[in-house]
């Protein structure tokens, strides 16, 4: 099931439907067997996987499902119960330390201090450092240079700290839910630059409870739940998996009567009952007979939104 | 890990923009202890409103019996067992009167002070029947006003807030909020953060101090019998020891509510018994040895003891070290027990 002891390098589908490269054989970063328990609560347990050199890695999950304290203890910021993180084949030390970009989910800058300043000071924390106006000019962070860090936008705060976690010019970025309360506009700015990075050859580790990035950026995914990974392949591969066909949708409250013999999913919070079929025609002549009205079914490819409700039943922002 | 010297650098020059920048702290900073000075001193320009005598013995202890004047109210006795301490004090009017009884009874005054002439009076009333016996000797000099001995207690005073709160304040809010984390996903180690943070603060707090020193000397004229370069040693390893002790508080404390009762809690005990506003002597000697514990008391009686009297580095040697003592022990648990992260 899971690709991710990639030997045999598989070709990834990614969400755009184009074929991306083979993985590398090396793996840059691998997790075994990692477990955090806090009194009472296994916030990570037994989480193992491997990441290929050169991909975008996606873990996903709903809040509270151990994503963060997965990633933060690879990190090396959270200190685990047990397990082990291995960065091209060493225990991650000190050579991590200088070849890793993080951007945490929630970080406080210093007060007081300009944007150029924040850059220079994290910049010179390390051996390698990044070209400074290359830097400015990938984050679009030119025109803010002067400006305090208490007096950024959200997305220009998360530009900035995307350039401190970019100051190394890191072989291996992590990022943790980078486009949380931004506006779709900026999310889909941010895309575009991971994108960017991602052609630069750098390894990414992303944590996102937004599906539809995942399906952008992502060339595999885990997905965890309670602290288990619950699956792990790419997102076409995984949906293949799950879906054999599309899925027919129709709101509930437009049925005359009960779907007896028509297997369907009832997702009551969203008002509306799902149908998967590999013969759209056949499928909608059966519904037909219960609907009273044909004019909000919906016919459209399984997401990654849906194979989550399927495999953990609950929404992914739940 | 190597230590970078750039790294310490970088999270220095960082922290002082932070400092310099804010205003508001600032000018606080430097306010407040020039306000508490020029108010102080024309408040209590009139000098100590009671009498003080130091009796010349070896016991700490004062037996009233042994003579009827150690009765006399409104008088504070004081012993002393080092002549040329009390001497001193004499002829700087912080003592009016200073007594040997035993064989051979002697007494010294400042014939420049008002209250000696009372206290003197109260003496030979009560020595009636050997009041031709009791020895008479004269001591010079000028008095020391209360600004001249409130000015170090207010620059220490300056300095434990300044060290305690600018250092274990800050660093516990930066955990809290974060930026100790995205610190923490650097090379930059534990040593080299810590080693920024006291950088910062001393020379911050020196240059605070200096200016405060300065503007008051020039006004108020204040007294400088010793060395500069003494008093600038004493205010070096005094900010280290102090933040020291604020890097202990600080070390794993998440809240910032807890570590400003933890620091109040070292604060208030060590403003009101290291004499900050007032003498110790006379005080018990168990609340005198307590007093040693902390490092502001050591700060402070080095400070004046140059400022006052003129005392050199070798007279302050042992106060020096009792800092820089407790500056190693302070940094040792400190850098023991540092976390980063904020469980």
């Amino acid at each position: 099931m899971n690709s991710c002891n990639c030997c045999v390098a598989p070709l990834a589908l990614a969400g755009d439907d184009t074929i991306r490269y083979p993985y590398s054989m090396t793996i840059a970063l691998e997790a075994r067997n990692i477990l955090k328990h806090y009194p009472g609560v296994r916030a990570v347990d037994g989480v193992s996987f491997s990441v290929p050199e050169g991909i975008c890695f996606g873990l996903l999950g709903p809040n509270g499902a151990g994503k963060t304290t997965t990633v933060e203890i690879i990190e090396g910021v959270t200190p685990a119960t047990s397990g082990e993180v291995l960065y091209y084949g060493e225990i991650a030390g000190s050579k991590f330390r200088q070849e890793a970009g993080i951007q945490f989910q929630n970080t406080a800058l210093q007060d007081f201090i300009t944007v150029r300043e924040t850059i220079e000071m994290f910049r010179t924390l390390y051996d390698r450092q990044a070209d400074f106006d290359e830097l400015l000019e990938r984050c679009s962070l030119r025109d803010l240079l002067d400006r305090d860090n208490r007096k950024l936008s959200g997305g220009q705060r998360q530009r900035l700290l995307l350039a401190v976690a970019l100051v190394n010019r890191p072989r291996l970025i992590f990022l943790d839910e980078p486009t949380t309360g931004l506006d779709p506009q900026a999310r889909r700015n941010f895309w575009d630059l991971l994108q960017d990075i991602r052609a630069g050859g750098s390894t990414i580790l992303l944590t996102t409870h937004y599906m539809d990035e995942a399906e952008v950026l992502c060339d595999e995914i885990a997905i965890i739940d309670a602290g288990k990974i619950i699956a792990q392949d790419s997102p076409a591969a995984l949906l293949q998996k799950q879906y054999d066909g599309l899925i027919i949708e129709l709101p509930i409250s437009d049925l005359t009567n009960n779907l007896s013999g028509i297997e369907h999913t009832v997702l009551d919070n969203l008002g509306i009952i799902e149908v998967v079929t590999t013969d759209v025609a056949e499928s909608l002549k059966a519904l037909t007979p219960h609907v009273s009205n044909l004019n909000q079914i919906k016919i459209r490819q399984p997401n990654l939104e849906d194979l989550f409700l399927d495999l953990t039943g609950h929404s992914l922002r739940a | 890990m190597t230590v970078k010297l750039r790294r310490i650098y970088a999270i220095f020059k960082a922290r002082n923009l932070e400092f310099l920048r804010d205003r508001a702290s600032l000018s606080w900073n430097l306010i407040l202890p020039v306000a508490l000075i020029f108010g102080l001193s024309f408040t209590f320009s009139n000098d100590r409103d009671s009498y003080t005598v130091g009796v010349l013995q070896s016991d700490t202890k004062i037996e009233t019996a042994v003579h009827p004047f150690l009765e006399t109210h409104y008088i504070n006795f004081v012993a002393y067992d080092d002549i040329d301490i009390a001497m001193q004090k004499i002829a700087r009017h912080q003592l009016d009167l200073l007594v040997k009884f035993g064989d051979t009874p002697k007494y010294w005054i400042n014939p420049e002070s008002s209250k000696a002439y009372f206290v003197e009076i109260a003496l030979l009333q009560s020595e009636l029947p050997t009041v031709n016996i009791i020895e008479k000797q004269q001591i010079e000099g000028v008095s020391v006003r209360y600004a001249d001995w409130l000015l170090p207690g207010i620059l220490g005073m300056n300095m434990m807030f300044s060290c305690l709160f600018g250092v274990g304040y800050v660093v516990v809010r930066y955990r809290k909020n974060g930026f100790l984390k995205r610190l923490r996903a650097t090379p930059l180690t534990s040593f080299e953060f810590i080693a920024a943070q006291v950088a910062s603060r001393m020379v911050l707090i020196l240059l605070i101090s200096t200016f405060i020193y300065t503007g008051t000397h020039f006004i108020l004229d204040t007294r400088m019998e010793g060395s500069y370069f003494t008093l600038f040693l004493i205010a070096v390893v005094g900010a280290i020891s102090l933040i020291s002790l604020g890097l202990v508080v600080s070390a794993r404390v998440t809240s910032e509510e807890l570590a400003g009762g933890l620091l109040n809690l070292i604060n208030w005990p060590m403003m009101m018994l290291s004499g900050v506003w007032f003498t110790l002597e006379g005080a018990p000697e168990t609340v005198r040895t307590a007093a040693s514990i902390f490092p502001l008391t050591h700060i402070l009686n080095s400070a004046r003891s140059v400022m006052l009297d003129g005392a050199t580095l070798g007279d302050v040697a042992p106060s020096l070290l009792a800092l820089i003592v407790m500056s190693i022990v302070f940094l040792a648990i400190g850098a023991r027990i540092f976390r980063w992260e904020q469980y």
